[in-house]
């Protein structure tokens, strides 16, 4: 059901019945370290390259969600995920060891707020259920995709981010106990107010994620202090100064208390990260570690998770392009 | 992409926005560590090529060459146990601008590609970083030395 220009009401509420995150060594020693499932030792995750590490890595927390679901991978009837890899490998590989019917997605690092938003579109709407929903990224397969060699000496510039190494995982369906629900949806236009610097992600995308929320809040006649938390997915130290900015430009002042990014969640700043975390797999990974516990225990009842995505590529940067961002919204709430 | 007044006024009032609150770069420590580095690695090659000339008894030529040689080796070394881009990371143009900046150029692509193989992996992307360098390099040197050959002086 639609409500006001772009925004999509989920009749059903489909429940998230249970999420899974898998990362890298340097993730694990950041403050949710202890709230994933699966820490790796080696960023290689025992495998030839970087590549088939972050396919590992997809797999295992797509299997680890079923696991804890109690749901065997032939019971699910759609798969709908992405990472950052050229043709989104990753995912694919995934899906041809999964054997789940599959709808590959790319939104950058806006993945895993697209996937949850086309699944509940699916389970709500009867068409698939259960669901799975999942993204994922790797450092070492995005550095060398869009910088440089890993052991190329560079310095990297205040605004730059660091790819998540890491794989989030949620189950959708319409019955059974969730963690939370799916309660409303809006998909994010994409913004481009004309940024062109590869290293400042968080400046390209923050226009975008103030575009859809305002659209959201329009659409619901909500607020940000209706919510317990709103949430963007890796706009970082920059971006998410940007978007509190314009937001209280706008009259939709996100303070302190309401606002986080998942960006700032992951490391603790001692690893030359700069402006903070970016990538598929860092709002996956937080969204099943910190979000959805919050909502299950209660802490909070209702969030709004926004993720963000910079939608440029290498070639598309180096012929002058500038880089357009798109922000997708869910509304989630607890039982 | 035609871009409206209204939309181009918002395009200047943003990055006027993103200007102000990006940090920016410390220039003064950054030179600074880049200085004292970078005229470390000088300092090191200095040593080398003296020494060559004391205890090899290398002629001055032969002897600078080794110094080029010993940190190339260097830093090849420092690239593949994974030191160097630490190195750095901290002193940015005082590893970039002596020969080790070229030898982690040329040695970082040659492990990153490796995955895909000797031929079309390493072979073919050896020269991403330092090829530029390269070609404008030795471009340049040409032309300067064509009008070397008629402008003595």
């Amino acid at each position: 059901m639609r409500t006001g220009r772009s925004t999509l009401v989920f009749e059903h509420r489909p429940r998230i019945l249970s999420s899974a995150a898998v990362t890298g060594p340097k993730e694990g020693r950041g403050p949710l370290g202890r709230d994933f499932d699966l820490v790796l030792d080696d960023p290689a995750f025992g495998e030839k390259s970087f590549e088939q590490a972050e396919r590992k890595m997809f797999q295992t927390a797509c299997e680890i969600c079923l696991k804890k679901a109690k749901k065997p991978a032939e019971k699910v009837q759609a798969l709908l995920g992405g990472d950052l890899e050229n043709q989104i490998m990753a995912a694919s590989l995934s899906a041809r060891a999964l054997e789940i019917p599959f709808l590959g997605l790319y939104g950058a690092c806006s993945t895993m707020a697209e996937s949850l938003i086309l699944g509940s579109i699916l389970t709500d709407g009867g068409f698939a259920d259960p669901v799975l929903c999942a993204a994922g990224s790797h450092y070492a397969t995005a550095e060398r995709q869009y910088r440089f060699p890993l052991e190329y000496g560079n310095q990297r510039t205040p605004a730059a981010q660091w790819t998540v190494t890491g794989a989030g995982a949620c189950l959708l369906s319409q019955t059974g106990r969730g963690l939370a629900r799916a309660v409303s949806a809006c998909v994010g236009r994409v913004v481009d107010l004309g940024i062109s610097d590869v290293n400042n992600m968080g400046a390209a995308m923050a226009p975008a994620a103030a575009d859809t929320l305002l659209r959201f809040f329009a659409d619901t006649g909500t607020a940000p202090r209706d919510y317990d938390r709103v949430i963007s997915g890796d706009l970082g130290g920059v971006g998410s100064h940007l978007l509190k900015e314009m937001m209280r430009k706008e009259g939709q002042p996100l303070t302190d208390e309401m606002y986080l990014d998942c960006g700032l969640c992951i490391f603790d700043g001692r690893d030359d990260v700069h402006a903070g975390a970016s990538g598929c797999g860092c709002s996956a990974a937080v969204l099943s570690a910190l979000i959805l516990p919050k909502l299950r225990s209660g802490k909070w009842k209702r969030v709004l998770f926004m993720a963000t995505g910079a939608l440029l590529s290498p070639t598309s940067a180096q012929q002058g392009e500038t880089i357009p961002g798109v922000a997708h919204v869910i509304c989630l709430e607890g039982e | 992409m035609q871009q409206s007044g209204k939309k181009q006024a918002l395009i200047r009032e943003y990055a006027q926005l993103v200007r102000r609150l990006t940090p920016k770069s410390q220039l003064g420590l950054g030179c600074l560590r880049a200085f004292w580095v970078g005229g470390a690695i000088c300092l090191l090659g200095q040593w080398i090529a003296e020494a060559a000339q004391r205890w090899l008894s290398l002629p001055l030529s032969a002897a600078q060459t080794a110094a080029s040689i010993t940190l190339v080796f260097l830093t090849a070394l420092l690239t593949g146990i994974g030191v160097f881009d630490r190195i750095a990371r901290y002193a940015g143009a005082g590893t970039v601008v002596p020969i080790t900046g070229f030898a982690n150029a040329m040695v970082s692509p040659a492990m990153e590609f490796k995955p895909e193989g000797w031929v079309l992996g390493t072979g073919a992307r050896l020269f991403t970083i330092a090829g530029p360098v390269l070609v404008y390099g030795i471009a340049s040197s040409v032309i300067v030395g064509i009008l070397y050959y008629f402008i003595r002086w």
